[in-house]
């Protein structure tokens, strides 16, 4: 996949994000700010992680990135123009900003085959090409994300798929157009522990070779920190902390991240906890 | 299962299921990838009647004599050439029982077929699209809901078949079968919009959004296909409909009187008061062979309904290999099954 | 804590009744010490679940256990044969000595009734003895134990967050005092900050109570950090159980070895290869990214 070529430097800015959403419970109206001010950079070749927990307006960010929502305020940026939101202008935004969904038992179609689930973006986004072309493609893409050999996916169905294989399929899809920029919104979430550093790993590569510039939402505290360049750490809908990762991680500022990092399982504290109430019900 | 070289476990083999029981139904699927669930006992004994009874209406009326041809003794038993006798002004019941069947079999395909593309407009689209579109397209649906079905279908089929200028087509069994379908779709619309509005907030048509399919393409190419077992139990629901509510027309006399269906045969033997001298030759068979179609189609519907929800059909079987694996002696407590 | 047995199973075997029969455990062995907390890790489809079902005699059909006993320790000494009961000895001894919380328990709360009134149902099935006000009392204790305010007994489920109500089936579950309790997943569907509180709050009950849990997840960090051993299955087997120190510091088995591998290390260095890819050198955390934050 060497068709994306960024001539100077490509950035995907986010600028002052709002979303508010109305709630009305009979006569009463409450308006819920599900994002308020997000503002951040993806550059190609970088990873930016957005941690949070649910309801932190993590994936209202990643929505409105990808143009599933408007947002309320502020502005998304390609190359600094504004984001369309229809017609042939957003499809040439799409074929630079792909999303990859958590679920991968629920993003692709139950109906349709792998091969349908690769070739549509393509046929969509370069629609020069002849269908034994995007044939091909397609093969190379699901090749790319280590199905293979591709003749023996093609033609299956999701549901034949494990759940980490079907997250390889969406990645595929998500590089068929070009992209230069992925939302991976907990791309392992649902998988499996012992597959989701193979997809994490996958992407990682991908997003080296390729020069992808990845936005990687995730509640996830360690493989934000190895994955990413940069940690953003989102709580009711802004941004409380941002920094290298080791910075955030190791030495964290906001009183949020402490908490959310303290919550964090680590085996390195075995016993630790056990100790705690145990001195507590002494004192008490 | 899988080795240390590959990340995960490779297909054939078994994927990674998320709960035992989605293991045994993957296995199950990988052993033989069937096509098509296992047929049960009610799917295969309502597509036989079904099938039986089409044919009956497709093929019988080559072979049998003219059923309008009035020149048989009236009111024959059944016997020797008239296998179900005649009627009182001397038609064959047997002729007329198959140009009958497939009088009202045409009925209720034509009406089924389009009650379900009105569904299909109004349910799906309003369900997809939301907001106004939703509101004028429910909006429609609701008025049509409310509104009694068999005096509106009167109503209109007594003023059409009255206007002037349509010739036979007043009478027709064409336009009964518009009619009834123009009047019956309503009830199928309030169930796919509520499917296709739940499909809408699926990854899978969010995920084709992105990958930039126009919204027309997402309906018919996405979302549609995964409705195709609804769309078959609302197609033969609306051909039920149409057969019983032909038949019901046609015994009030609002039927299409220029041909001949199941309905107009029970019409007539109401007028030529068969009840009455006796004959029950000419209304009983017409009369079952509504009644047995009615069935078939609903067996029919019954096992959509358990392909499309699996645990009414797991559910009942599960308990029934429990209790035969604790019968052979296979289980060391006494009883598995909850209380 | 003393290492007498509270729950011993042996070479339990269960099976899917399925064309053709799938063997979600084969022959597990396990024993429970009472008050300790033992981890039960594995992967989805692994048999955890099936087999923490069968400890407690809930399997549903299609399952079957085709094999091996399981014996309670009562602690008066008198051991009760799980295996074997049935009807109304099965009733007593399901809540009364081993009860459940699981992932979806929050979710199967009854939404038209009141806590109190799903709290009282409890005692008013086992406890037919107990008077209306020891009841009333008893359940607001129940509530304070679990960290939730005693005057949200009169709440609808709806009114409560998911924490809230997960605690409040482990208040249930804690309502007749049982000397085992079966935790699987109870705090996977919430989110990271509620499940540390839930956790806390588990870990000081057993430490108050005495009562041993089996706890089961996908989370092995979290298993390590809070078990006092840790069994891990795979394909319906337990691989390894051992200490959750020596699983953690020197795990035995190839598989527990993946597994811990599966997650990198919040604060170590130890998952670095996620960012570098396999085959580049890892040359030092601080360089690699190029990126000036």
């Amino acid at each position: 996949m060497s068709h994306a070529k960024p001539n100077g430097p490509s950035t995907l800015e986010i600028k002052n994000l709002k979303r508010d959403y109305t709630l009305r419970s009979g006569f009463k109206r409450n308006v819920l700010h599900a994002v308020s001010d997000v503002s951040f950079t993806l550059e190609p070749g970088r990873t930016i992680a957005l941690v949070g927990e649910s309801g932190s307006g993590k994936s209202t960010v990643a929505r409105i990135i990808s143009r599933l929502e408007n947002a309320t305020g502020g502005q998304v940026l390609l190359d600094g123009a504004p984001a369309p939101t229809r017609g042939r202008a957003l499809e040439r935004y799409r074929s630079k900003v792909q999303m990859v969904f958590q679920d991968p038992f629920a993003s692709l179609n139950p109906f349709h085959t792998i091969l349908h689930h690769v070739e549509r973006p393509l046929r969509i986004h370069h629609p020069h090409l002849s269908s034994k072309q995007i044939k091909e493609r397609a093969y190379e893409l699901l090749e790319r994300v280590q199905l293979t050999p591709a003749s023996r996916y093609a033609d299956r169905r999701p549901h034949e798929l494990s759940g980490g294989q079907r997250q390889r399929v969406a990645i595929a899809r998500a590089l068929a157009p070009g992209a230069t920029y992925i939302v991976a919104d907990e791309p392992v979430s649902m998988l499996d522990v012992s597959i989701r550093l193979g997809v994490l790993n996958l992407l990682a590569e991908l997003q080296r070779s390729e020069g992808l510039g990845v936005l990687y939402i995730t509640h996830d505290l360690a493989t934000a920190r190895h994955f990413s360049d940069e940690i953003m750490v989102m709580y009711r809908g802004k941004i409380v902390e941002r920094g290298e990762p080791d910075s955030v991680i190791l030495n964290p500022q906001h009183e949020y991240t402490r908490t959310l990092l303290e919550a964090a399982a680590d085996p390195d504290r075995l016993g630790q906890l056990r100790a705690e109430v145990r001195a507590e019900g002494i004192t008490t | 299962m899988a080795d240390n070289t590959t990340p995960e476990v490779p297909v054939r083999t078994g994927p990674t299921p998320t709960s035992t029981l989605a293991t045994i139904r993957i296995a199950k699927n990988d052993r033989k990838r069937r096509p098509l669930p296992r047929i049960s006992g009610k799917l295969l004994t309502g597509i036989i009647i079904v099938v039986v009874i089409a044919l009956f209406g497709i093929l019988a009326p080559f072979f049998v004599q003219d059923p309008r041809f009035s020149g048989n003794d009236a009111l024959l038993p059944p016997g020797d050439g008239h296998i179900l006798g005649t009627t009182k002004l001397g038609y064959d019941v047997f002729a007329q029982l198959a140009w009958g069947t497939r009088g009202s079999l045409f009925v209720g395909v034509v009406a089924g077929a389009l009650a379900l593309l009105l569904a299909i407009l109004f349910g799906v689209l309003a369900g997809y699209f939301g907001g106004v579109v939703d509101e004028i397209l429910t909006l429609l649906t609701n008025i049509m809901l409310v509104i009694p079905g068999l005096p509106l279908v009167m109503v209109i089929a007594a003023y059409v078949q009255n206007t002037e200028g349509l010739g036979p087509f007043a009478r027709s069994s064409f336009l009964v079968a518009i009619v009834l379908g123009i009047t019956g779709w309503a009830g199928s619309a309030v169930v796919l919009r509520a499917t296709a509005k739940s499909l809408r907030m699926r990854d899978y048509v969010a995920a084709s959004r992105v990958a930039g399919e126009r919204p027309l393409r997402v309906i018919f190419v996405e979302i549609l296909p995964n409705l195709v077992p609804l769309l078959a139990a609302q197609l033969i629901f609306g051909v039920i409909f149409a057969i019983l509510g032909e038949a019901g027309l046609s015994y009030l006399g609002l039927g299409p009187t220029g041909s001949i269906t199941l309905g107009t045969m029970l019409n007539d033997a109401q007028t030529g008061q068969a009840v009455g001298s006796q004959a029950w030759w000419w209304f009983i068979p017409p009369g079952a062979l509504i009644a047995l179609l009615g069935t078939g189609l609903s067996l029919i519907n019954f096992a959509i309904d358990e392909i499309v929800n699996p645990k009414l059909r797991l559910a009942p079987q599960a308990a029934r290999n429990q209790r035969k694996a604790n019968r052979e002696g296979r289980s060391v407590s006494e009883n598995g099954a909850i209380a | 804590m003393s290492a007498t047995p509270v729950l011993t199973a042996h070479g339990v075997s269960i099976t899917y009744e399925v064309d053709p029969p799938v063997q979600a455990v084969k022959d597990v062995s396990l024993t429970l010490h009472r008050g300790e907390i033992l981890g039960l890790a594995g992967e989805s489809g692994c048999g955890k679940t099936t087999f923490a079902y069968g400890l407690n005699r809930l399997l549903k059909a299609p399952a079957v256990m085709t094999g091996g006993d399981v014996e309670f320790h009562d602690v008066d000494g008198t051991d009760i044969n799980v295996v074997g009961l049935s009807g109304e000895g099965l009733r007593r001894f399901r809540w009364d000595k081993v009860s459940m919380v699981f992932q979806g328990s929050m979710n199967s709360l009854n939404p038209v009734m009141t806590v109190q009134a799903q709290l009282e149902d409890v005692f008013i099935t086992h406890r037919p003895g107990m008077r209306k006000a020891q009841r009333r009392e008893r359940s607001a204790e129940l509530l304070e134990l679990v960290g939730v305010d005693p005057n949200r007994l009169g709440a609808f489920p709806h009114e409560l967050s998911g924490g809230m109500r997960q605690r409040i089936m482990i208040a249930m579950a804690l309502a007749l005092n049982p000397q085992v309790m079966i935790m699987d997943e109870p705090t996977t569907a919430l989110d990271v900050v509620v499940q540390r509180g839930i956790i806390r709050e588990i870990m000081r009950l057993r430490e108050r109570l005495g009562f041993a849990v089996i706890f089961i997840t996908h989370d092995l960090p979290l298993l390590i950090e809070i078990s006092d051993r840790i069994a891990i299955m795979r394909d319906g087997a337990i691989v390894e159980l051992d200490d959750a120190e020596k699983i953690y510091h020197d795990p035995q088995h190839e598989y527990t070895q993946k597994l811990l591998a599966s997650f990198p290390s919040l604060r170590g260095e130890r998952g670095d290869f996620v960012r570098l890819g396999h085959g580049e050198t890892p040359a030092k955390a601080p360089a690699q990214s190029g990126g000036i934050a």
